[in-house]
């Protein structure tokens, strides 16, 4: 998803020089408030200060991804509260930590915030994480707290970068239209010399003794009728009327079992807008074939309801729509999706060798699915699609032990990046046996 | 090649070189396609033209919609599109095979073998890699019967109980009749059922006997067992009408192993076996002899009895009456046994125990019992008993047995007297079938219990003592099946009658504690069916004594044994083996390794008896024989190396009940059986008259046969290998006015630049060496490749679709125009196999001819074979010089032309088997062996996804994986650490570019199949050495 360009600035910012600023402030704010702790307060937990060492942030995302993921973001409301600020909500670290333990065990306990919690939340019970650690926590805390300081600085400044973007796009388009525009003027103004030739050679002429013919072929009146009458002119127009008719034919059958734009209508209205593109759920977390194998698998019902279990209301559907979710489930009767992207039996094709190999987005080959609410097939998915991108293509050498040999006997030939091409990405048994 | 080279030749027609020979030699395609000659017009053209674009545009209107249906609840660890690998074991009756079970979304699609097993060590033979199509049998029983109709598995209980209850109570006996069972827990299930009902006895009988084997064990050791031979310790193996490559035993992937260790050759290793072979049928074990001899069956016993004299007397021993001096070989055998001693192993395969006792001595005299046969390690694989057997059959006869319960056993088919069992079922009170088919027997029976197919089941196993193997199902049941053990546990009044519940209890009480490396039963159980095999540690040899009477055996051999004008012998072929899974057509249409038949049941006879019927391909004789008092007629094939004077008959054929590919397919040989000295005897004397009703066989042994070229089959003998390792090579040149001598390396000459193998350069050797010939590897191929079966008539319209066959050659040292000496040659030839795949050529010939580029070169020096870009001109096939690849004439899937032979591409049941990485060809177009580019691509991947490079081993293709012997060696080329490059020690051709194709094998062995014609294949065959004496043998 972070090929959209509203991410870029996001990617960007995370290990820049201000950030190593903010470090060290904050170590010092740290440095002064375990002073203040040690002064006033009867010191129970080794560690109840929320780090800011990025090894304990990137821990803790590890962490936070594995764990917590599926029910909380950082910013949002999903199936639990957003987590930015809870070090500052809840009564206390080790109380967010004892719930972490055993969540319901807090709620028995009559403790107030957790009966309070429990009851906002349609009395949904937490998961209980035995198996974290203190300092897992801790580290979940300090990712989840630098994740909620850096969104609200990026949201600030958001919009350069998209410019950026958008104007990279357009610059050839615009490169187009200049050299347009000027051929356009170039062939005016070669009409206009023409016409001054005509006339500057008419009034020559005139000037000149001719005989009568010859003087009624010079002034001629070009009317309508005689130029259309001309066999050159009903030859042009012949021939471009049977090109045109001729491409059009071959576009035709160009497109036959072609099915860009295919949209059907599912059984159950599923929003990529909501799930991939509000909630910014990874793709691949629903999708767990597409690192794996041939198949980016639609999801199955218990992925589902791994978060339908809680949400059962829809945005845009009510309780419709997940309703249906929850039925196939209750009935263990499996949701048959009509299938849009097919390819012909013939041909092969493997998402991890381009999704997880390749590091190929989703949305090079699904197009924008995070703004789609009903997907279509975006792509052409035809061999002259599948070749021109395997021509265009850098292989995604970096830190693959496999090309080895491939970038050492390239690396000999020349600079220039390594295409998907050359190393046997046109053959005919690579995607047909 | 210069003029002293041998002659081979493909069958007798070849040799014979009649015109219908030469003729389909000399045509790629035999007949005429089916639609080439019917005479289209150019008004035909146009209709089909218009009908087309028609039919295109209506097709692009719209397009189907296809559904995606995933899962409820996904399975932990199963992904859509990645195989999974069950490791499982393959029980036929008494054979035993430690298998992986490969499964995609949940169906079984190949089997391969289990690299853990110490018994199988990851071999596996024909029967076991098409025993997965067996799974999918349209013939299967939907659920249980009794009487003919359907039944509840409730009701069927209900009934029966109450029936065996009051059997028993009236004191009537029961019978469990079953081949050998290998299965311990199984054996435990019957003795609670023997608890409940004590009149039950268990008939154990196997369709092969060794009961003879059984009894003379016990009369020379004190107690009835098979020992374990082990082949691999023997530098001198006898073979006296024993099939160890083959059914003997049930042994053929264990013996095939050791056999095949002792006949590597190489430079670093100028020795190997030497083996000689007495039989009367050529079966492959004598086609991969030193020395053959052929014997009439009534000469076993005089070969033993002469063998036992000769080695006795060098031994100091009382020698015996009797015996033989006229069989060739017999005293050379005797005095390379008498030097080997203590490396020797001297088999049988007769089923007398006066025969058995002694080759007993024989072993015994050779100090073979410790070395190369190991008493303590018995095997179960044969525990019938004939005696016992004929107690049953004349028990039911007498009206004595209240009832009988057939457990997944056919002795109505499959039993010497099974016609007079058919009769006496009625006499029975109560029948019960477990077979998971209405078969010959099960037809019969008052109810049938359907036990599930094996890849279904839990089970387990002890194929040899101390060595357990573990079956679990890969696949949920698929009809209303039950495991035969849960019926009998349930009939047994049993509480829990939950067999996997059972199979683990009793893995916990006998096997937990014998280890100490997992510390609880689960992770213990979890361990034995991840391995699918655990052995207890290996009792230790003991040393025997032989106790056994030579005098006593060869009086019995002397008066048991009289030559008759014509003998018969019953044999396991090839491909059927013993018929349990004839109504598998990946068996059927595999031609046999010998007689190359397919589909086709015959009788075989010697070249010189058959003499009045003539050699040709298209047409033979109906010939009626008559053994035992039953009478049988079949087709002859004329068989070279088969004894004059005997006849050989498959087994297997002659099914009635199987399924819609076997009935109806030839007779059944098993009442030919007699009984000689208290067991089975499969050679009986015999008449035999050739009839006048002709008959075509249909046999694949000449089709793609090389035309006069001479540099396909290399073969020396080791006594010239040792003193050259380059003797009898054909290194061919070629004449050019450039060089000094006028004579260049064909390898140095080229029109073309070459290819750039950058990263792989795949190539394959073979060893004629340890190629036994059985097909395995053709099955294997098979069932991977999604490889269509044609059935009868296609194949001897010369169209069979197999993508690697085994061409089989038989030799002479006699010249094509010295017409006694190849009279001679037909008699009792040498034997060659050579498996034949596309030679994936770098100058391929084909590739240059194809008009739309179909088949193009890939940057690995794979040919790669596009069949939708294949518009079906068939010129690559004619520029093949290799005849290696197949058209499809016909669309073979979803037609119901091919139903019958084809189930896999055409019965919704049987597509189940069907590889879903492999497109399933349609009709016009071309295809022939790709390397197994699928299994290629998903080992890169694997490599790529984990970032890393890829190793040597991880891409095997289906007929390396097959290879029980491991005579096929596939890999990169570019890896100098690979086993094929340190095999074949390739080395780039040029320095200055070492990614080049061009390779040179510095193997002494390595040669190239028609080298001088420049097309640089990819594949290196290894030659062929015989251990022969360097004279003419």
């Amino acid at each position: 998803m972070s090929s959209d360009s509203r991410f870029v600035p996001l990617v960007l910012k995370t290990d820049t020089e201000p950030h190593m600023n903010k470090n060290f402030i904050s170590s010092a704010c740290k440095f002064f408030s375990l002073v203040f702790v040690f002064a006033f307060i009867n010191f129970t937990s080794s560690a109840q200060e929320i780090s800011t060492e990025p090894a304990a942030i990137k821990a803790g995302e590890s962490l936070f991804n594995a764990n917590c993921k599926a029910c909380h973001a950082v910013k949002r409301k999903l199936v639990g509260p957003a987590l930015g600020g809870v070090q500052d909500r809840a009564p206390s670290i080790q109380w967010i930590k004892d719930f972490v333990h055993n969540s319901s065990a807090v709620i028995k306990s009559g403790d107030e915030y957790a009966v309070k919690l429990y009851n906002e939340y349609n009395k949904t019970q937490m998961t209980s994480f035995t198996s974290l650690k203190d300092e897992d926590i801790m580290n979940i805390l300090a990712y989840v707290k630098a994740e909620n300081e850096k969104v609200e600085e990026v949201a600030a400044a958001p919009t350069g970068g998209q410019q950026q973007a958008t104007q990279d796009t357009g610059l050839s388009g615009k490169y187009l239209n200049i050299v347009l525009i000027g051929l356009v003027i170039i062939l005016l103004l070669l009409l206009i010399i023409l016409g001054l030739i005509v006339s500057a050679l008419k009034r020559f002429l005139d000037q000149k003794e001719l005989s009568e013919e010859d003087r009624e072929v010079v002034h001629s009146p070009i009317s309508v009728g005689s130029i259309t009458r001309s066999s050159g002119f009903i030859f042009i127009v012949v021939f471009l009327v049977a090109a045109l008719g001729f491409k059009a034919v071959i576009n035709s059958l160009f497109s036959i079992g072609v099915q860009q734009g295919y949209a059907p209508k599912q059984p159950i209205a599923f929003s990529h807008k909501i799930h991939a593109g509000q909630y910014e759920i990874d793709c691949k977390y629903c999708h767990v074939g597409a690192t794996k194998g041939k198949n980016a698998t639609i999801p199955s019902v218990n992925i589902c309801m791994n978060c339908h279990n809680q949400i059962k209301q829809g945005s845009l559907t009510g309780e419709g729509e997940i309703s249906k979710i929850v039925a196939a489930y209750e009935n263990n009767r499996p949701i048959e999706w009509v299938r849009i992207h097919n390819l012909p039996d013939l041909a092969y094709f493997n998402h991890a060798q381009h999704v997880n190999v390749g590091n190929v987005e989703c949305q090079t080959c699904h197009g924008p699915i995070e703004t789609m609410d009903v997907v279509r097939q975006h792509s052409l998915l035809t061999m002259g699609w599948c070749i021109d991108c395997h021509r265009k293509t850098d292989v995604n050498t970096r830190g693959n032990a496999y090309y080895d040999n491939l970038v050492e006997i390239h690396n000999k030939t020349g600079k220039a990046p390594m295409k998907v091409e050359e190393i046997g990405g046109l053959e005919c048994s690579k995607c047909h046996y | 090649m210069e003029e002293s080279k041998k002659v081979y030749w493909k069958g007798i027609e070849q040799l014979a070189n009649n015109s219908e020979f030469v003729k389909n030699a000399q045509n790629e395609f035999a007949q005429p396609g089916p639609e080439e000659d019917l005479g289209h017009s150019r008004r035909d053209f146009l209709k089909m033209m218009g009908f087309g674009m028609s039919a295109v545009t209506l097709a692009a209107c719209e397009a189907p919609v296809r559904k995606a249906i995933p899962f409820v609840n996904k399975p932990m660890d199963t992904e859509a599109s990645i195989a999974d690998y069950f490791a499982s074991t393959y029980i036929n009756g008494g054979e035993y095979c430690s298998i992986l079970v490969k499964t995609r979304e949940g169906r079984p699609i190949k089997i391969e073998g289990n690299a853990l097993s110490k018994i199988t060590n990851g071999g596996t033979n024909a029967q076991v890699e098409a025993s997965v199509l067996s799974l999918y049998d349209n013939a299967r029983l939907r659920g249980p019967k009794a009487n003919k109709k359907r039944i509840d598995w409730e009701d069927l209980d209900k009934e029966i109980i109450g029936k065996l209850t009051e059997i028993s109570a009236a004191g009537g006996q029961i019978r469990i009749v079953s081949n050998s069972i290998l299965s311990p827990s199984t054996k435990t299930v019957i003795d609670r059922f023997k608890a409940k009902y004590p009149t039950t006895q268990l008939v154990q009988y196997d369709q092969v006997s060794a009961y003879g084997m059984l009894k003379a064990n016990e009369e020379s050791f004190g107690s009835a067992f098979i020992p374990s031979y082990d082949f691999s310790k023997a530098n001198i193996v006898v073979g006296i009408g024993a099939d160890f490559l083959g059914g003997w035993l049930s042994s053929s992937i264990e013996f095939s192993q050791q056999y095949a260790k002792t006949r590597e050759v190489s430079e670093e290793k100028k020795e190997m076996s030497r083996h000689y072979q007495f039989e009367s049928v050529l079966s492959i074990t004598g086609a991969n002899a030193d020395y053959r001899t052929q014997i009439k069956p009534s000469q076993e016993g005089a070969a033993v009895i002469t063998l036992y004299n000769l080695l006795a007397s060098k031994a100091g021993r009382p020698t015996v009456s009797g015996g033989n001096d006229k069989i060739n070989n017999l005293s050379k055998a005797a005095d390379d046994l008498w030097s080997n001693r203590g490396k020797a192993l001297v088999v049988a395969g007769s089923n007398d125990k006066a025969i058995q006792l002694l080759v007993n001595a024989i072993n015994d005299i050779l100090g073979s019992y410790g070395t190369t046969i190991n008493t303590s390690l018995t095997v179960n694989y044969k525990q019938g008993d004939d005696q016992a057997m004929a107690n049953f059959i004349s028990d039911a006869e007498g009206g004595k047995l209240g009832a009988v319960i057939f457990y997944n056993c056919n002795p109505v088919y499959d039993y010497p007297a099974g016609d007079k069992l058919g009769a006496a079922i009625k006499k029975i009170g109560l029948t019960i079938s477990t077979n998971y088919k209405e078969d010959e027997t099960g037809s019969l029976v008052n109810y049938v219990a359907p036990d599930h197919h094996f890849l279904e089941s839990w089970n387990d196993a002890e194929p040899k003592k101390n060595h357990f193997s573990l079956s679990q199902p890969a696949i949920t049941p698929i009809f209303k099946s039950r495991a035969a053990q849960s019926s009998f546990l349930t009939w047994a009044g049993e509480s829990n009658a939950d067999y996997f519940e059972f199979v683990k209890d009793s893995w916990r009480t006998k096997f937990f504690a014998t280890q100490s490396a997992s510390p609880d039963f689960q992770s213990f159980w979890d361990k034995c069916l991840y391995d699918g095999v655990y052995d207890l540690p290996e009792a230790a040899a003991v040393a025997v004594t032989f106790g056994g009477d030579v005098n006593g055996a060869a009086s019995a051999i002397a008066s048991n044994y009289k030559a008759g004008k014509w003998e018969v012998v019953v044999y396991e072929s090839g491909n059927i083996g013993n018929g349990s899974q004839a109504n598998n057509p990946l068996l059927q249409e595999l031609p046999d390794p010998i007689t190359k038949v397919v589909w086709d049941h015959y009788v075989t006879v010697a070249p010189k008896d058959a003499k009045e019927i003539g050699f040709s391909e298209s047409f033979t004789k109906v010939a009626t024989i008559k053994a035992n008092g039953k009478t049988v007629e079949l087709p002859v094939m004329i068989q070279p190396g088969q004894a004059a004077g005997t006849i050989g008959i498959p087994l297997g054929y002659g099914r009635t009940k199987a399924g819609k590919v076997a009935d109806g397919r030839g007779e059944n040989a098993y009442p030919l059986v007699g009984l000689v000295n208290g067991s089975l005897s499969y050679a009986a004397s015999a008449e035999f008259t050739i009839g006048e009703k002709s008959y075509q066989l249909a046999q694949t042994q000449t089709h793609n046969t090389y035309m006069g070229r001479k540099a396909v089959i290399q073969e020396t003998t080791l006594a010239s290998f040792k003193s050259n390792s380059k003797a009898d090579a054909f290194e061919p040149a070629i004449s050019t006015w450039s060089s000094p001598d006028h004579k260049v390396d064909p390898e140095t000459l080229s029109l073309w630049k070459g290819h750039d193998y950058k990263n792989h350069h795949w190539g394959m050797a073979i060893d004629l060496n340890t190629c036994t010939g059985c097909g395995s590897c053709v099955v294997a191929c098979n069932v991977e490749n999604n490889v269509a079966l044609v059935g009868r008539e296609e194949v001897i319209a010369r169209r069979e679709m197999h993508w690697l066959r085994i061409d089989r050659y038989y030799s002479s040292d006699a010249q094509a125009d010295d017409w006694r000496g190849v009279e001679e040659a037909a008699e009792n030839p040498e034997v060659v196999f050579q498996p034949m795949l596309c030679q994936h050529c770098n100058n391929a010939p084909c590739e240059t001819v194809c008009p739309v580029a179909a088949t193009t070169h890939s940057s690995e020096g794979l040919n790669q074979m596009a069949y939708n870009r294949c518009i079906g001109t068939r010129y690559c096939a004619n520029n093949c010089p290799y005849k290696v690849r197949r058209f499809n004439w016909f669309k073979y899937h979803d037609n119901r032309q091919f139903e019958e032979v084809n189930p896999a591409m055409n019965t919704d049941l049987g597509k189940m088997v069907l590889n879903p990485d492999v497109t399933v060809r349609s009709r016009g177009v071309m295809e022939k062996c790709t390397f197994c580019v699928q299994r290629i691509q998903l080992g890169k991947l694997n490599a790529r996804k984990e970032r890393r490079k890829l190793q040597d081993g991880e891409v095997v293709t289906a007929c390396q994986a097959a290879c029980a012997t491991g005579a096929i060696v596939f890999g990169d080329m570019n890896n100098p650490e690979s086993k094929i490059a340190k095999l074949l020690k390739v080395r780039p051709l040029y320095k200055d570019r070492p990614t080049v194709n061009d390779k040179e094998a510095d193997n002494a062995r390595a040669y190239q199949v028609l080298e001088e014609i420049g097309v640089r294949p990819n594949i290196w065959y290894l030659r062929k050495v015989r251990n022969k004496d360097a004279a003419k043998a």
